[in-house]
């Protein structure tokens, strides 16, 4: 295989694992305030993501230094193109991020709900964005002769990535409610469910749409494969968690995010931006860095990835117990008031 | 415009971000050596001290995070000139950062900050190491990554593709001046932290409460800060001679030294202007620029006006000279701010030699506190000079600044993220400074046996 094409799949994979992993942390971030009735409730919600949510996010910015050091073009056009949706991004993730480790560190209600807040916000807007993106990815971008993006950022608000950004908004929350619903008990665990089962067939409506008009659009038709591979995935997915059986749920929608992955990827490939112009388009050859410097790359990911997957697995492993409301009782931070010293 | 403000985005980000990080690495391997302690003597005290520093190292450590994601964006998205040269070089050493470091950090801190009865002792102890590992891994690969700029080793620049290329990653990996700018870097990093803990420990000894914590804390501090402050001055003198070779024009744009001489003195400061016109008045070491860059007390330094000249026979007609003053007064205060902060460790060191009962002087309690911005400033000032005094170069010889801003990118978009990214950073500055001032006022958690309510060993999950 070419090393411009096994460097195309591994940043493939790397985005699957960002959207596998972070995407169940936006959905719990976007559900905050439907699953939880109280203080206590919201406490268990955070508390499933709480250990993973910073792992999960470095798959990010693994994928965006992969795509700097595989294809700098790529990452050169996209990310100057696509400027003012990622300051957005980059706001979301930054308020996000913060609240995710600061709302617990003061015990007071009007505190917490700010940074609440900040969290379903944060959660909502970057679920929205990478669907857009992905979307304009695979739909094409005006790009001149020297690959610079000179579109707008309003024309990547077209209704193909609007429906794209919809899907994804679906997609990560039923994801994050069956991840919820596997780490929780009692009420936190039933509201989720229902969540799953509303959020469910409307993903089906709006990313069947969505898949169906890129592989038709824009893709060979051997992805209607992932594409049907997805939409079984999130059905079953759906059913499943309505019937309780959590785990399996969740290997569902993860697989079916794997299989969006890859449809998005396989009408992508072999550009990586296409423009308007075909004769603009970036694509794993004239995007790429030198052959050199992708093998040094390809030493370093499979002596590391392996590594890194079982110490996160691990990870998982030692928080797979459920969280029940008795296991949030204690520190819930400084008492509101500043200057109440414990001497 | 696009360029300056490119430029003054870049500046704000990265100062703003690099405020956190030297201190997310010192103070991660000091809570992890307390922690060791404890493990090893099951002391009590030593388990409170992690506790309290572990908070405060965890409330830096997540606006380095979050600020960190920008850093990795904004190549791409203000300088996409400079990501299409320079890809193939720089963009390996930051993947590897990322798959290396970053994974291993927040993995293993979420495992940590969460593991604390899940996990058996050693192994919740294994945690906050790795931890502290990876950041130091990931200075390695990024201060890499720097260093090529500044000293392009390892690779050429392809005129049929327009860009450089990687021909040997194992120098770009070694190179002498990424070596020399870890090893400061690393040993700055203690300087932070051990200036911070000594602060805050002094003020909590000032108004004597926790006593048995803090006294214990100031003393790691003490040793941590000479130890940093000494290793510092080494590595400075190391990089400075590296300099000399390597960008004879940053050395003589740190003295403002315009006509090459021998042996070279170093002003201390200086009255009047730094254009090489005029000099009011200005205080004088003998030789020790000299000594500073050759290590010789009557070596010879080149001046502006002959880098300059060699450059424009080098690389054509031009401005070779990057802003004097800046780099003169960066230069200045780093070391003056890093030397003073070696100086309160010494002194603290001999207040403190005898038994933990003898009480410390207020007023060296009242200047610890005070020298808490010491290290912050002076890691400030010593990006600012070594990013400044490689100017107008991007990549040194290589790639001009000027030319590796974004071209689509429009002047209003850069104003809008300058104004978006300084608001929010600057709430976030407020939020966080608040968040730990009320912290270290709160003090470490009681003693084990005491008030069991309050137990200090919380529930893990509870930290959301």
């Amino acid at each position: 295989m070419e090393l411009t094409t096994l460097w195309f799949l591994i940043i493939a994979l790397l985005w699957t694992g960002y959207f596998v992993l972070e995407g169940f942390d936006f959905g719990v971030g976007m559900l905050l305030p439907v699953v939880s009735r109280d203080e206590t409730d919201r406490r268990v919600a955070l508390g499933t993501i709480g250990p993973v949510w910073d792992g999960n996010e470095v798959w990010l910015l693994v994928a965006g230094g992969a795509t700097f050091a595989a294809f700098p073009e790529w990452y050169a056009s996209l990310f100057s193109g696509f400027y003012l949706a990622l300051l957005v991004l980059l706001v979301a993730l930054i308020l996000r991020g913060t609240a995710l480790e600061y709302r617990g560190k003061i015990d007071d209600a009007r505190w917490r709900r700010r940074w609440d807040l900040a969290i379903v916000g944060g959660s909502f807007v970057p679920a929205l964005l990478w669907g857009v993106a992905f979307a304009d990815i695979v739909r094409g971008v005006p790009l001149d002769a020297n690959h610079e993006f000179v579109g707008t950022f309003w024309s990547l608000l077209n209704p193909f990535a609007l429906l794209g950004g919809v899907t994804t908004v679906l997609l990560f929350a039923l994801h994050g409610a069956v991840f919820l619903a596997l780490k929780t008990t009692g009420e936190v665990r039933t509201r989720v469910i229902r969540v799953a089962t509303v959020a469910g067939p409307g993903l089906l409506v709006a990313g069947g749409g969505f898949l169906a008009w890129a592989v038709l659009a824009y893709g060979p038709l051997w992805t209607l494969i992932p594409a049907g591979v997805a939409a079984l995935g999130l059905a079953a997915g759906t059913l499943l968690a309505a019937r309780g059986r959590e785990g399996w749920a969740f290997l569902a929608t993860a697989c079916a995010i794997v299989a969006i992955v890859v449809t998005l990827f396989g009408t992508l490939f072999p550009d990586v931006l296409p423009a308007t112009d075909p004769a603009n388009s970036l694509t794993t050859t004239n995007a790429a860095s030198t052959p050199y410097t992708l093998t040094i790359m390809t030493w370093v990911a499979v002596a590391v990835t392996p590594v890194v997957l079982a110490y996160q697995a691990w990870t998982f492993w030692v928080f797979r117990r459920r969280l029940t409301r008795d296991d949030v009782g204690g520190d819930a931070g400084l008492p509101a008031r500043s200057g109440a010293h414990a001497r | 415009m696009n360029l300056d403000l490119a430029r003054w985005q870049f500046a704000v980000t990265t100062v703003y971000h690099f405020l956190f990080v030297p201190l997310t690495i010192g103070l991660s391997f000091l809570v992890a050596g307390m922690q060791t302690a404890w493990v090893r003597t099951r002391d009590d005290r030593y388990l409170r001290m992690t506790r309290f520093w572990g908070k405060l190292f965890l409330i830096n450590f997540a606006i380095g995070v979050v600020t960190g994601i920008v850093q990795e964006f904004q190549f791409g998205m203000n300088w996409s000139d400079y990501s299409r040269f320079v890809g193939d070089v720089f963009g390996a050493p930051l993947a590897i950062e990322g798959l290396l470091a970053f994974f291993l950090e927040s993995t293993f801190l979420g495992l940590w900050i969460f593991g604390w009865d899940r996990l058996p002792k050693r192994v919740h102890l294994a945690c906050i190491w790795l931890a502290a590992i990876g950041t130091m891994l990931s200075a390695y690969f990024i201060l890499a990554a720097n260093s090529w700029m500044q000293h392009p080793v390892g690779s050429v620049v392809n005129d049929a593709t327009g860009r450089a290329e990687l021909k040997d990653f194992g120098a770009v990996l070694t190179n002498s001046t990424a070596v020399g700018a870890f090893a400061h870097t690393i040993t700055a990093c203690f300087v932070t932290a051990g200036v911070f803990v000594l602060a805050i420990s002094a003020w909590h000894l000032r108004k004597g409460t926790h006593t048995e914590v803090f006294r214990p804390s100031i003393r790691v501090a003490l040793v941590t800060l000479l130890i940093g402050s000494l290793g510092v001055v080494v590595t400075g003198d190391m990089q400075a001679r590296l300099m000399t070779q390597q960008q004879p024009m940053k050395m003589a744009a740190a003295e403002a030294l315009y006509d090459t001489v021998r042996p070279a003195s170093f002003s201390l400061f200086t009255v009047g202007s730094l254009d090489g016109r005029q000099e009011v008045w200005s205080l004088r070491v003998p030789g020790v620029l000299s000594f500073m860059a050759t290590g010789s007390f009557d070596g010879q330094v080149e001046g502006i006006r002959d880098v300059q000249a060699a450059s424009a026979q080098t690389y054509g007609p031009g401005d070779y000279t990057p802003n004097i003053p800046t780099t003169y007064w960066a230069f200045r205060f780093m070391i003056g701010f890093g030397l003073l902060a070696g100086l309160l460790s010494v002194v603290g060191l001999w207040l403190t030699r005898r038994r933990a009962t003898r009480p410390i002087p207020r007023w060296f309690l009242s200047a610890s506190v005070v020298a808490l911005f010491l290290p912050f400033a002076a890691n400030t000032m010593g990006w600012i000079f070594t990013e400044m005094g490689r100017q107008p170069w991007l990549v040194s010889g290589m790639l001009r600044t000027a030319n590796g801003v974004s071209p689509s990118v429009s002047a209003t978009s850069v104003w809008i993220s300058l104004v978006v990214f300084t608001l929010l950073y600057g709430a976030l500055a407020v939020v966080e400074f608040g968040l730990m001032v009320r912290y270290v006022k709160a003090g470490p958690p009681p003693p084990a046996g005491v008030e069991p309510i309050a137990a200090p060993e919380p529930t893990p999950s509870v930290t959301y």
